[in-house]
C-alpha cells in the first residue's frame, strides 16, 4: 500500500504538473516577471520624471497642480481688479466700463466669478451682477466685461473681481531661462566644469603610470603597496577634509594666496580618486597578455617605452571606465567643493548651488526643478552614451576588491 | 569666466606636459647616469647598474602617486587621530575628552543611532532590490532598458536626487492642492497630508528611500554580472529534477552568489556611512535625522571646532575599519593565488 500509493499518483499527476510547469514558465512566470519588472521601473522613473516635466511646466500651473495631471486643463483661481472710475465712457446716456479681467492673457476660459474672495463661484457666466458701487456687471467667457450704470461711477478704488478660470496646460521654457540668469546656475555650470575637467585627467596621469608599476615591475614591497591602496580605497573623505584645510590655509598664509580655489581642488580630487584608480587599472594592465610586454623586452624596449606605446592604448577601455567614474565624482560632489573651494555666490559649483536654492526657494518647484535637471543632464548624457565602460569599471572595481 | 574655462584648459595642457616630462626626463636621467652601453665598461659594472636601474624604476613611476596617496590620504588619517585628541582650535592636548564629550552628546548619540539604522537598512533594501530585479530583467526582453532606466540614479549627484525627492515629498497645507506625489496619494486615500520632512521618526526613512533608489541600480548591476556567471547546465538540471524557479532561485542562485552579495552589501555600507549629501540637503540634519558625516561637517563648519569634528571622523573610520580589514585581506589572498 504504502509504495503503490505514491506510484499511482505519480503517473496520474505527472501530465498536469507538466503541463502546469509548462503554462507556469512560459506563460504565467513570464507574465508575472513582466508586470512587476514593469511597476518596479514605473516606482523608479515617476520621481525623476516628476521633476523634468515640472521643469517645463508653466510656474502658476505647477504651483497650483500636481505634475500628474500636468496634460489636463488646470482650474485655477485668481483675482482682477476692473477699470477705474475715470476710464468709464459715455454710450448713449449710460455710464460704461470695459475691459479684460485676463488683461490680455490669452487661452484662458472663465467659470464662474464673485465680488468676494471667499466666494469667487458666486456667479455663473452671464449673470448680471449689480455691484456694490452702483450698476450692472455682465462677464463673458473670454474674460471680456462690461459694467454698465445710468449715473457716473464715483468710486476711489475699482473693485476686485474673484474668478474661477480653466487654462489650457502650458509649457515652457522659462524656467530655465530664469534659472541659469538670474539665478546663478549658468554661472555654477561653468564652475562645475572648471572642476570636474582637470580633476579628472590629473588622476589617470599620475595613476597610470604607478599601475603599470604595481602591475609589470617586480620589485620588493609591492605587495605591500597594493594592500594599502585596497585599503586606502574605502578610507572615509571625512579623515581629510580638517587636516588638509589646515595645510591649505597655512600655505595661504605663507604665500599670501587664497586657500580656496581651483588648484587646491582639483589636486584634493586627484588624491581621493588615486587609490580606486590606480586599483582599476592595475587589475585591468595585469590581465594584458604577459607575451606581448616580454617580446618587446626581447626586442629591446624599455618599461618607458613599452608602457606609452602598448599599455597605454590596450588599456584603453579601463582608462576611459575610470575617467567616467571620477567624472560622475567629481560632477556630483559637493563636499570637497564645499570644503576647498568655498561657498561664495561666484565660487559654487552646481550642487552647492542647488543646496543654496532648496535653502533660499524651498518653494520655487518651477526653479528647483530646472535648476536641478540643468545639474543632472551632464551626467545623464555621459551615463547613456559610455553606459558600456561605466558598467565595466563598476564590476572590476567591486567585485575583485570592493 | 572666459578666463576661468581658460584656467582650466590651461591646467589640464599643463598637467599633461608635466606628466609627460617628468616620467620621460625621470626615465632620461636613469639611463643616462646608470648608463649601461659605455664603450670600455667592465662588465661587472655594467650588470651592477643595470640592476640598480631595475630596483629604481618602479619607484620612478609611483613617486607622484605615492606622494598624492601620503599627503591626501595617508598622512591625514593619522593628523586626525592627532587632532581629536586636542582641543578646537587644535592648540592643546585634551586627552579624551573630546570623545567623552561625544559620548555624553545627545545629538552625537542621535546621530549614531540613525547611522546604524541607515546601515540595518540600506544595504539591505538595496541588494534585495537589485537581485529581485537583476533576477525579473533576466526574464523579459526588454530587461536591458529596465535595467538602464533603474540603474540611472546613479549617474545622479546626491543632492539632485535629494531635489528629486523633496519635490515627492513636497507639503502643502490641508486646504491647498497637493503638489507632491507622496502627499497627494495620502489624501487621495482620505487621510491628511503630512509634512514628511519634520515628521519623526518617518523623515529618516524617507531620506534613507532616496539613496536606496540609488543604490539599488548599483546592486542590481552587480548581482546581474554574478547571476549570469551562473553555468545554465546548474540550473538546468535543477529543472530537469522538478525544481520551480522559486526554488531555484534560493537553492541555487543564492548560495551560488552568496560571494558578490558580500561585495555589494558592504560596498554599499561604505557609502551609507559616509552619507553626507542627502541629510545636508533635506533636512540639515534637523528633525532627529542627523548622520555622523553631516554631523562632523556641522563642527568642523559652523562651529570651526577641529578637535570634535576629527573625533567623529575618527568614529567613522572606526566603523569603516573591518570592511577594510576584510578587504585588504581578500586582495592579499588574491594575490596570493596569482
Amino acid at each position: 500500500m504504502a509504495t503503490a500509493t505514491p506510484t499511482a499518483t505519480a503517473t496520474v499527476a505527472a501530465p498536469t504538473a507538466e503541463s502546469r510547469s509548462f503554462f507556469g514558465r512560459l506563460k504565467v512566470g513570464r507574465l508575472v516577471a513582466n508586470i512587476a519588472l514593469l511597476l518596479i521601473v514605473a516606482l523608479w522613473t515617476f520621481p525623476t520624471a516628476g521633476l523634468l516635466i515640472s521643469s517645463i511646466r508653466d510656474a502658476d500651473q505647477l504651483a497650483l497642480s500636481g505634475w500628474w495631471t500636468s496634460l489636463a486643463p488646470s482650474t485655477a483661481q485668481s483675482a482682477a481688479r476692473l477699470g477705474s472710475a475715470e476710464s468709464q465712457a459715455e454710450e448713449g446716456g449710460q455710464y460704461v466700463i470695459t475691459g479684460d479681467i485676463f488683461a490680455g492673457d490669452g487661452g484662458m476660459e472663465l467659470q464662474a466669478f464673485g465680488t468676494t474672495a471667499r466666494d469667487p463661484g458666486q456667479y455663473a457666466i452671464g449673470e448680471t451682477v449689480e455691484m456694490n458701487q452702483g450698476g450692472l456687471l455682465t462677464v463673458e467667457p473670454d474674460g471680456s466685461y462690461r459694467w454698465v450704470s445710468d449715473t457716473p461711477f464715483e468710486f476711489t478704488r475699482a473693485p476686485q473681481i474673484y474668478y474661477v478660470a480653466v487654462s489650457p496646460p502650458r509649457f515652457t521654457l522659462e524656467n530655465y531661462e530664469t534659472v541659469l540668469q538670474s539665478n546663478g546656475v549658468a554661472r555654477s555650470f561653468i564652475n562645475s566644469l572648471t572642476v570636474a575637467i582637470p580633476a579628472t585627467v590629473i588622476p589617470i596621469l599620475v595613476a597610470a603610470f604607478a599601475a603599470y608599476a604595481l602591475a609589470w615591475m617586480s620589485f620588493p614591497g609591492r605587495g605591500v603597496l597594493i594592500a594599502i591602496i585596497v585599503g586606502l580605497l574605502v578610507v572615509p573623505l571625512q579623515m581629510s577634509l580638517i587636516p588638509i584645510l589646515r595645510i591649505y590655509n597655512g600655505v595661504a598664509g605663507i604665500t599670501g594666496g587664497q586657500a580656496q580655489g581651483y588648484f587646491g581642488v582639483w589636486l584634493a580630487h586627484t588624491g581621493f580618486g588615486l587609490p580606486l584608480a590606480i586599483f582599476l587599472l592595475r587589475n585591468y594592465m595585469v590581465g594584458l597578455p604577459r607575451e606581448i610586454m616580454e617580446s618587446a623586452r626581447m626586442d629591446g624596449a624599455n618599461h618607458f617605452q613599452i608602457f606609452t606605446s602598448m599599455v597605454l592604448p590596450l588599456s584603453f577601455p579601463a582608462l576611459a571606465s575610470f575617467a567616467i567614474f571620477q567624472f560622475l565624482w567629481v560632477w556630483n560632489d559637493l563636499l570637497v567643493a564645499l570644503i576647498f573651494l568655498g561657498s561664495q555666490d561666484s565660487q559654487l559649483v552646481l550642487t552647492g548651488r542647488l543646496v543654496n536654492l532648496l535653502g533660499t526657494r524651498g518653494n520655487n518647484w518651477e526653479l528647483l526643478t530646472a535648476g536641478a535637471f540643468v545639474s543632472i543632464i551632464v551626467p545623464l548624457i555621459v551615463f547613456f552614451s559610455l553606459q558600456r565602460y561605466f558598467v565595466r569599471g563598476l564590476l572590476a572595481g567591486s567585485v575583485k576588491g570592493g | 569666466m572666459l578666463e576661468q574655462v581658460l584656467g582650466a584648459a590651461v591646467a589640464v595642457i599643463v598637467a599633461l606636459l608635466a606628466a609627460a616630462a617628468y616620467f620621460w626626463g625621470s626615465n632620461w636621467l636613469l639611463d643616462k647616469v646608470l648608463a649601461t652601453e659605455r664603450p670600455g665598461m667592465a662588465p661587472a659594472v655594467s650588470v651592477r647598474r643595470d640592476m640598480r636601474r631595475t630596483a629604481i624604476r618602479p619607484w620612478l613611476f609611483l613617486l607622484p602617486a605615492l606622494l598624492f596617496l601620503s599627503f591626501y590620504l595617508v598622512y591625514p588619517v593619522f593628523e586626525t587621530v592627532r587632532l581629536s585628541l586636542m582641543n578646537a582650535n587644535s592648540t592643546r592636548f585634551v586627552g579624551l575628552s573630546n570623545y567623552v564629550w561625544a559620548i555624553n552628546d545627545p545629538t552625537f548619540r542621535q546621530s549614531l543611532l540613525n547611522n546604524f539604522l541607515w546601515l540595518l537598512i540600506v544595504p539591505a533594501l538595496s541588494t534585495a532590490f537589485g537581485l529581485v530585479i537583476a533576477v525579473l530583467a533576466d526574464r523579459v526582453w526588454w530587461g536591458n532598458i529596465a535595467k538602464s532606466l533603474i540603474f540611472m540614479p546613479m549617474a545622479i549627484s546626491f543632492v539632485g536626487a535629494s531635489v528629486i525627492w523633496r519635490f515627492v515629498y513636497a507639503y502643502r497645507g490641508p486646504d491647498q492642492e497637493q503638489i507632491g506625489v507622496l502627499n497627494a496619494l495620502v489624501t487621495g486615500l482620505g487621510y491628511p497630508p503630512q509634512n514628511w520632512l519634520t515628521n519623526i521618526p518617518w523623515n529618516s526613512f524617507l531620506l534613507m528611500v532616496i539613496l536606496i533608489w540609488i543604490q539599488t541600480g548599483f546592486a542590481m548591476v552587480i548581482l546581474s554580472a554574478a547571476l549570469r556567471g551562473i553555468p545554465e547546465e546548474t540550473l538546468e538540471a535543477a529543472r530537469i529534477d522538478g525544481a520551480n524557479e522559486v526554488q531555484i532561485f534560493f537553492t541555487i542562485m543564492i548560495p551560488q552568489i552568496t560571494g558578490t552579495l558580500i561585495v555589494v552589501w558592504t560596498t554599499i555600507t561604505i557609502t551609507v556611512l559616509k552619507v553626507f549629501d542627502i541629510v545636508f540637503a533635506m533636512t540639515g540634519g534637523q528633525f532627529q535625522t542627523e548622520v555622523l558625516a553631516n554631523l562632523m561637517y556641522s563642527w568642523m563648519f559652523r562651529s570651526g571646532d577641529f578637535g570634535r569634528g576629527s573625533t567623529i571622523a575618527v568614529v567613522i573610520l572606526i566603523a569603516v575599519l573591518p570592511i577594510m580589514i576584510w578587504n585588504i585581506r581578500n586582495a592579499s589572498k588574491e594575490q596570493g593565488t596569482r
